[in-house]
């Protein structure tokens, strides 16, 4: 899942151009070039330092939206009501937490260390999506989250496929997979539960009435309001402004709100024909502001949760370091045993993905 | 008959869901994002077990249960797990650990399962010992790394090891239904295969650094349905939506 805000509180900092960055005629005109093909920039490329600094921003902020993403979804886990429906939604929140790896992990080609993003994360300095901060009050927010949080995730993060830099392209291209599988699950849920009691109905229609406007506030500020420089749209970071692409979920999302029987909450949410779009209302922007500034419902608590996960986990990562440096003087030719422990430099543990996964 | 075939069944069954339950509750709070994902996985895995296990003991018992009324609509008293997976997670070290001596006894227990008469139970051990399997190296990899780490770690793991081990002595406790059950070829007993558990267990803790804590008479009673205090907090998320309203489809 995804962001919103990506390119807004270091607004400033962002379009300043990055002190110190080598400046080399030669190579910048190669990168130009490249760009101007449509070829991908990769980890070894020398690169301008200010695409390597937004770049770094945009992922590693990105990465922890997927993180903390985990957490309103894995409130229901333990609660979920059926034995398929526990293991569906705990199989997505892990895919969440694998698209946070993998983003890490294309951040890291660019020079910075995951635990340096984790500390950027945990003092405030890095934002991760506001959507998160939102709490999950029933079952019904976990279909809500899939079919409009993930499909808004899906809007953004599609043409994020054809970005400039390799890596994050790629990622990209392997995350929007799931995502639109989470989305399928979650309007399943959805239908699956109109299609039950009233009382279940009401908790849907519940839940669409919390997040329909918090979705649309995914997709960050009106264009007028945003300063998105040709850099972006150059660099294939931002190739569709905010608008269109909200313009482009509303239309999409609609007629499934219909399918499903629900009222999206907006009552001056229309048709337009002539236009071949939909109208829709106001949006509330204190409200988002609000919330991106760290007063909404649950700021403190995600990020409460992260730290202490972080800290509660300071003595295992210790070990584990520990552990694989008494390993390495006892075999210091690298040469070690079966049960070998697998390298540790940042990370103590390798991924060994059994038939769990989806 | 029957009914001590269902039961048996219910055994295997709710260790699986009850672990399941407690590992995801993990989710988003592990100590490394790579560990985090680990325990989802072997989450998923055991929920996976559960439910074949739980909708083969309902067609045993053709009362038209299914794998969500046997998980979600069973009184306290009829859950029928080994009481060491329903403890709380504490800290990393002692779900590790929990994990590590649970799936060298599901290790033990499914290599034997497979060639029970049964032959949906024997399909079932066969898939099932290869995902044991895996959590049992992963598990003792940590135990290992743990125990032999920091002396922090060293202590940690030692004390998790303690409180734990008490909770062992019910994996191979046996009684009439495990005996009838291994007579007819469907099942096996336990105490069949505790010296098999014991040398995998004494050789990961002897290179981890760790003390095998000495035998003690408690004796555990989960998978006769007397549970600790945990379990009815457990149960009060696990069942929640289903007790909440009754009937409804999700
Ligand atoms: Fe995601
Ligand atoms: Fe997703």
């Amino acid at each position: 899942m995804y962001t919103q805000s990506m390119d807004l509180p270091q607004k400033k900092e962002q379009s300043a151009s990055a002190p110190g960055a080598p400046e080399n005629p030669e190579y910048q005109r190669e990168f130009d070039a490249r760009l101007a093909q449509g070829e991908f920039i990769e980890a070894k490329d020398w690169m301008p330092e200010a695409y390597r600094k937004t770049l770094i921003r945009q992922i590693s902020q990105h990465a922890h939206s997927e993180i903390v993403g985990m957490l309103p979804e894995g409130n229901w886990i333990t609660r979920a009501p059926t034995l398929k429906r526990k293991a569906i939604l705990l199989a997505k929140v892990q895919d969440e937490g694998g698209h946070g790896l993998y983003l890490y992990s294309a951040a890291e080609t660019l020079g910075i260390s995951r635990d340096e993003m984790f500390e950027a994360l945990h003092t405030g300095k890095a934002k991760y999506s506001s959507i998160f901060n939102y709490p999950t009050l029933t079952w019904a927010d976990i279909g809500v989250i899939g079919w409009l949080v993930d499909g808004a995730a899906i809007m953004n993060q599609i043409p994020l496929c054809r970005c400039s830099y390799g890596p994050y392209a790629r990622a990209m291209v392997r995350i929007c997979k799931e995502e639109s599988f989470h989305q399928r699950q979650g309007f399943d849920l959805l239908m699956t539960m109109m299609q039950g009691t009233n009382e279940q109905r009401v908790m849907v229609q519940d839940a669409v009435n919390r997040w329909w406007w918090p979705s649309l506030m995914m997709f960050g500020p009106h264009d007028s309001e945003s300063t998105h420089s040709e850099r972006g749209k150059q660099w294939g970071i931002k190739r569709i402004s905010n608008d269109d692409l909200r313009q482009k979920f509303v239309d999409a999302t609609a007629p499934q709100a219909d399918i499903l029987g629900v009222t999206l909450p907006d009552p001056n949410l229309k048709w337009n024909e002539k236009q071949e779009r939909y109208e829709f209302g106001n949006i509330d922007w204190d409200e988002f502001w609000n919330v991106v500034n760290g007063n909404g419902h649950c700021n403190r608590e995600r990020l409460a949760a992260r730290v202490s996960a972080w800290q509660d986990g300071e003595w295992v990562r210790e070990a584990a370091l520990a552990h694989a440096n008494k390993r390495a003087a006892k075999h210091p030719d690298g040469r070690v045993g079966e049960q070998a422990a697998p390298s540790m430099e940042t990370a103590p543990m390798q991924t060994a993905p059994t038939a769990g996964s989806t | 008959m029957t009914n001590q075939h269902f039961i048996y069944l219910l055994r295997l069954a709710d260790s699986p869901l009850i672990l399941a339950q407690r590992l995801s509750e993990w989710c988003g709070h592990g100590p490394v994002l790579e560990e985090d994902l680990a325990l989802s996985n072997m989450a998923l895995d055991l929920i996976g077990q559960a439910r074949l296990l739980l909708t083969h003991a309902g067609r045993v018992e053709s009362r038209d249960r299914d794998e969500d009324q046997l998980a979600f609509l069973r009184m306290e008293n009829k859950y029928r797990n080994l009481t060491i997976v329903e403890l709380p997670n504490g800290d990393f070290g002692q779900t590790v650990t929990r994990n590590f001596l649970f799936s060298a006894y599901q290790v033990e227990l499914w290599k034997r399962l497979q060639i029970s008469t049964d032959t949906e139970l024997a399909a079932i051990a066969a898939k099932s010992i290869k995902e044991s399997t895996y959590h049992l190296s992963h598990s003792a990899e940590w135990v290992i790394r743990l125990g032999d780490g920091t002396e922090e770690s060293h202590l940690r793991m030692q004390t998790a090891l303690d409180q734990l081990w008490p909770y062992s002595a019910e994996l191979f406790t046996s009684d009439d239904t495990d005996r009838s059950m291994a007579e007819s070829g469907i099942g096996v007993d336990p105490s069949a295969f505790k010296t098999d558990w014991q040398s995998t267990v004494s050789q990961v803790i002897g290179e981890a650094t760790l003390t095998l804590p000495a035998d003690t008479p408690f004796v555990s009673s989960g998978k006769a349905g007397q549970h600790s205090e945990h379990m009815g907090h457990l149960l009060g998320e696990l069942q929640y939506l289903q007790r909440t309203f009754p009937g409804a489809q999700w």
